[in-house]
């Protein structure tokens, strides 16, 4: 196990310097280092902190907070199908986000877009706990998301419907699959403390989790609150996955395979798998960006596209497991 | 040494009362069978004197603090869950939860040992609990409520689904833990399992305690009609009693 967190540390480091290193501006690995660490005037050393760094250290932030949040939503649902979207708050801070291109707040101050973003994963959190209620069970609290999830897809179809021009269309459809692409240290301020306060609270409810491996009513009888533990996770969720749509749209996928992929390594432990999906979100995020980077460099290609287009034959596998009788 | 005391519980679950005023109280060195027919509230009265269930009157565990109660009883729940693919090794490691020491000081290492060889699973240790067989997987269970190392068990119909040898094997464990002075309250419907192994029985029938003492004055013949409505025959053998409903 000690042998997986650092092959995983290595692999996150690896990628991290790579995806430093990648980019249109075509600049040599130890000009790109060294214009990053001494800093100076030109044209390299703010492409290297003002475009590269954000891009990736927002990839490290945003893969290892949906890699953390998914493996925290498993353990919790004990279901390996669940994800990090499952309570709806990605949905509403994405119907934020198009609403705010729609009526062109978005251009009125660079960090309008996730304000707006973040506006609307708070409301879909509030629109959760008055749902779910503090003391509803799990069962309550996924269809209380899938339902908040269904009503923040419909406002963005809305959105799109009534969109004034093909161009404002384009735009929200192209935010919607998810970027790094053009992100500012501000958007890195702006996502990071919420998401690290969310990443505390669910490594803090880590033994919890495990115990829940033994159902509902053993882990309570170990002392695990049910509500306490809900809050946190559902808290902790929320504070990952709100900031890091608002900051880089819809990415699918991370949070539901890389659990998945990394559960046996780790014994199927719950607590452990949680440091384990987070190191292995971010290594697949960023790799996925490098991907995007280097496939097709002028076309855009979208981050949340390519994690789909990896991500959905992984589920096919897991779903081929589990028809086959095999235990996922 | 009094390990549960319960004074007047009573249980609502959905505006319908499931139990009414129940008192019982559990000893150190007691293997307490708790019998009664399908519904009776038992699993229910289980959950209030451990406090995960509203319920009023006074359950002395359920009014200590989560973290103290789950030192002094251990709970294994009528399913038998094991969500994930754990070792059989991690999955007795849970029962340390409660205790200081994050399941990896000495105390934790001799506390998991000592119930892996008590359950007789050296064998499993490295083992996916969720491949074993049911009996297995029950058994990894009680080792985990073992390693919980808490004076007192309360356990829901924790033979039911096993074979003869294991159920055999279960009760002489809960037996042996009851001589070294635990106390256990267990739910049971064998009658005759329930006669030769435990030291009392308690009744459980229309939301309240009907009989509660040694085995033979609990399954007397018009408690058994009244509680469930059959005719017990006793046939008394070298090995103990054997009870049989007709």
């Amino acid at each position: 196990m000690r042998a997986l967190f650092a092959g995983l540390g290595l692999l996150v480091a690896a990628l991290w310097l790579a995806s430093l290193l990648t980019g249109p501006a075509g600049i040599a690995p130890a000009e790109a280092i060294a214009a990053l660490v001494r800093g100076g005037e030109g044209p390299v050393p703010i492409v290297m902190t003002e475009i590269r760094l954000p891009r990736a250290l927002l990839g490290l932030a945003v893969g290892a907070g949906l890699g953390l949040s998914g493996a925290a939503m498993q353990g919790y649902l004990r279901n390996p199908l669940a994800e990090p979207g499952l309570i709806g708050v990605s949905g509403m801070a994405a119907l934020g986000a198009v609403i705010a291109i729609q009526t062109g707040l978005a251009l009125s101050a660079p960090l309008a877009l996730p304000v707006a973003a973040l506006t609307g994963a708070a409301l879909g959190v509030g629109l959760l706990v008055a749902l779910a209620g503090p003391r509803g069970g799990s069962v309550t609290l996924i269809l209380a998301g899938v339902a908040i999830s269904a009503l923040a897809g419909a406002g963005t179809a809305l959105v799109l419907n009534l969109s004034p021009n093909p161009y404002a269309a384009n735009e929200i459809v192209f935010w919607l699959m998810g970027s790094l692409a053009d992100r500012s240290m501000q958007h890195l301020w702006l996502a990071l403390p919420p998401m690290l306060s969310g990443a505390a609270l669910i490594v803090s409810a880590g033994r919890g989790l495990d115990a829940l491996t033994l159902g509902e009513g053993a882990a309570a009888a170990m002392g695990v609150s049910p509500a306490g533990l809900r809050w946190r996770l559902v808290a902790g969720v929320a504070l990952i996955v709100g900031p890091a749509t608002a900051v880089a749209g819809a990415i699918g996928f991370v949070g539901l395979v890389v659990p998945h992929l990394l559960r046996s390594r780790v014994g199927a432990r719950p607590s452990a798998l949680l440091p384990a999906a987070a190191m292995g979100g971010a290594a697949l995020l960023l790799a996925a960006d490098i991907a995007v980077r280097l496939i097709l460099p002028e076309r855009d290609l979208k981050l949340g596209v390519l994690t789909a287009i990896v991500g959905a034959p992984l589920f096919l596998h897991l779903i081929w497991k589990t028809r086959s009788g095999g235990r996922v | 040494m009094t390990l549960l005391d319960l004074r007047g519980l009573s249980v609502t679950r959905r505006n319908r009362p499931v139990l009414h005023g129940i008192g019982l109280a559990v000893r150190a060195g007691e293997l307490v069978g708790l019998i009664g027919p399908n519904g009776a509230g038992k699993s229910s009265l289980m959950e209030a004197a451990l406090g995960l269930i509203p319920f009023t009157g006074t359950s002395d565990l359920a009014a200590l603090d989560p973290g103290h109660r789950a030192r002094r009883a251990a709970y294994l729940p009528q399913s038998r869950e094991i969500a994930w693919p754990v070792s059989v090794e991690d999955l007795v490691a849970l029962g340390r939860i409660p205790w200081p020491g994050g399941g990896r000081s000495p105390a934790d290492r001799a506390a998991i040992d000592a119930a892996i060889a008590r359950m007789g699973l050296e064998g499993f240790r490295r083992r996916t609990a969720l491949r074993l067989s049911g009996g297995e997987q029950a058994r990894a269970l009680i080792a985990r409520a073992l390693a919980q190392q808490t004076p007192l068990l309360i356990a829901d119909e924790p033979v039911a689904g096993l074979d003869p040898a294991q159920q055999l094997a279960c009760l002489r464990l809960f037996r042996a833990l009851a001589d070294e002075g635990h106390g256990i309250l267990a739910s049971i419907h064998d009658l005759g399992l329930a006669a030769r192994f435990c030291t009392r029985l308690v009744l459980l029938a229309e939301g309240r305690v009907l009989a509660d003492g040694p085995p033979d004055q609990v399954l007397q013949d018009a408690l058994m009609r009244r509680a469930f409505g059959i005719i017990t025959r006793r046939i008394d053998t070298p090995d103990g009693p054997a009870i049989l409903p007709v």
